[in-house]
């Protein structure tokens, strides 16, 4: 183990401390809530700005245009711009719609953003959350958001919102197994479900290169179905834009539509963080097990610009898979899932329980 | 077995192509010579448009300010709007005959579509698309153009007699 990287542990414990020292027990877990709750909104807005300007001009670049570049130097304010258009328009109420749920679908959507992205390790020591059951935390916290866009479609009162709402039900239900399976290839080489550990168990070198090709294909089934899970790339039939008229966030409109608009960003990032962490080490940088002098090399990147740099990777590949690909059918959709995905899924992890067995992996 | 195999040969052939795509996209990604984006309000100076393009519709007057339009009236019955006002006027010409002679050839630039099917059907080619597309203008007035010069004159074809 590495032992030049910084461990956040210390920087949070003194924290606690000082917290402890100055108010009693209840208000510092009272105050510690209201600081990261802070911090992760903050995180949260910016990403979400970030994503959009970088999606635009990634677009912008594969379709040899050049997207935002009139509002601040190189468009980096267009972001701004339309943040501020949203807020400033009108919440419209559609006749007859069911109003609890129609306002509170945006906001379980952005809770399950929240709470899966509390559980992230950004560094060493740096999350919010460290359960020892970590990966299926996640797995079930994200299942909310699909709870989300169903009561949007319901809730609209409209037949577009409702048909783009059930069919993306469907998706989401179905590429949920695919994604639990890809995971719990990498949670049978660790042995834990504790993200913390499995970035750990990665200094020798992370799981994509440990463990070869069942890890490869894991990872490839994890991205494909991830992007499926978020509704995004290939598989947005549920948002359609130009079928199904917005699909199931139609209805929507101003700050509501950016809380949708937001989470499918945030998703994205987290979606290509997981993978991240799960199987390129997280902030773990690049270790060949056994190189002790390329191995401190790697150690001067501070881990948090490996987390980002990693993330960012991937975030470019679901990228170019929605502005390559065309929009696949809704039958394609659930044929990939079932009858390739599925299959292939289940094969690998009896490879890899195979090869875990036989202690056959680096 | 045919089905089995089948179902990895779709299954190879689909990744394959779904790479070969991506290979071309993340081209383009990496190379911005290919940007065909015209920066447009800076780069004036050296814009050229295809000389297909339709701007206004004029009437080319060439050195000795001579045109070519007859005002047949062909162009006025062929615009899809009413774009088009054609004010002849009768003339004797050097054998004493009476013709007729275009007067003015209004062109409406508020209500042209720019179909072009004036500028198609004229019988003497008499209409033409330029390249100027920056048309606005300030006063509604300006949009109502006499196509036909002050002072211009029908050319005259040498005919084989």
């Amino acid at each position: 183990m590495s032992f030049n990287i910084y461990d956040f542990t210390s920087f949070t414990q003194s924290i606690h401390d000082g917290l402890s020292s100055v108010m009693a027990p209840g208000w510092v877990t009272f105050t510690e809530l209201v600081i990261v709750g802070i911090v992760f909104l903050a995180f949260y807005a910016l990403t979400g700005l970030a994503l959009v300007y970088i999606e635009r001009k990634v677009c912008a670049f594969i379709q040899n245009r050049v997207g935002p570049n009139r509002v601040g130097p190189y468009g980096l304010f267009q972001t701004v711009a339309d943040a501020t258009k949203l807020l400033l328009k009108e919440l419209l109420m559609v006749h007859k719609a069911d109003k609890f749920l129609f306002n509170l679908a945006p906001y379980i959507v952005i809770v399950a953003s929240f709470m899966a992205l509390g559980a992230l390790p950004f560094a060493k020591g740096l999350h919010a959350i460290d359960l020892n059951i970590g990966v299926l935390y996640i797995l079930a916290v994200t299942s909310l958001s699909v709870l989300g866009i169903l009561i949007a479609g319901w809730s609209s009162n409209s037949k577009y919102s409702l048909i783009g709402a059930m069919r993306s039900g469907a998706q989401v239900v179905s590429y949920e197994l695919s994604v639990g399976m890809a995971l719990l290839t990498v949670v049978l080489f660790t042995g834990s479900m504790q993200l913390s550990v499995i970035v750990e168990s990665q200094v020798d070198g992370w799981w994509i290169f440990k463990g070869h090709i069942p890890a490869f294909i894991a990872l490839i089934i994890y991205i494909v179905a991830s992007t499926a899970e978020i509704n995004r790339g290939p598989f947005d039939i549920a948002e359609a834009e130009s079928e199904l008229a917005a699909g199931f966030h139609t209805e929507y409109s101003g700050m509501k539509f950016a809380f949708f608009f937001l989470a499918e960003y945030v998703n994205m990032f987290f979606v290509a963080g997981l993978a991240a962490t799960v199987f390129l080490g997280g902030w773990m940088p690049l270790h060949i097990g056994g190189f002790e002098a390329f191995n401190r090399v790697m150690d001067f990147i501070p881990p948090i610009i490996w987390f980002f740099g990693k993330t960012f990777a991937l975030i470019y590949i679901i990228m170019l898979f929605k502005w390559t690909f065309p929009r696949i059918r809704i039958d394609q959709l659930l044929t990939l899932e079932w009858k390739y995905l599925l299959p292939i899924n289940l094969f690998n992890i009896l490879i890899v329980a195979l090869i875990v067995m036989m202690g056959w992996h680096f | 077995m045919n089905g089995f195999t089948k179902y990895f040969s779709d299954l190879f052939k689909g990744v394959s192509s779904l790479l070969k795509g991506m290979r071309l996209t993340s081209g383009y990604f990496l190379s911005p010579g290919e940007i065909v984006t015209e920066q447009y309000p800076e780069n004036r100076a050296t814009l050229k448009l295809p000389k297909r393009a339709k701007g206004e519709v004029i009437m080319p007057h060439d050195d000795e300010n001579h045109h070519r339009c007859t005002g047949c009236g062909i162009c006025e019955n062929s615009c899809p709007n009413g774009s088009i006002q054609v004010i002849t006027r009768k003339e004797v010409n050097e054998e004493g005959k009476a013709i007729r002679v275009i007067d003015k050839h209004i062109y409406h630039l508020s209500m042209c579509t720019f179909c072009g099917l004036c500028v198609k059907d004229c019988p003497s080619n008499a209409l033409a698309f330029s390249n100027n597309f920056e048309l606005a203008v300030f006063d509604r007035n300006k949009l109502t153009k006499v196509l036909n010069r002050p002072g211009s004159s029908l050319k005259k074809e040498n005919k084989a007699s």
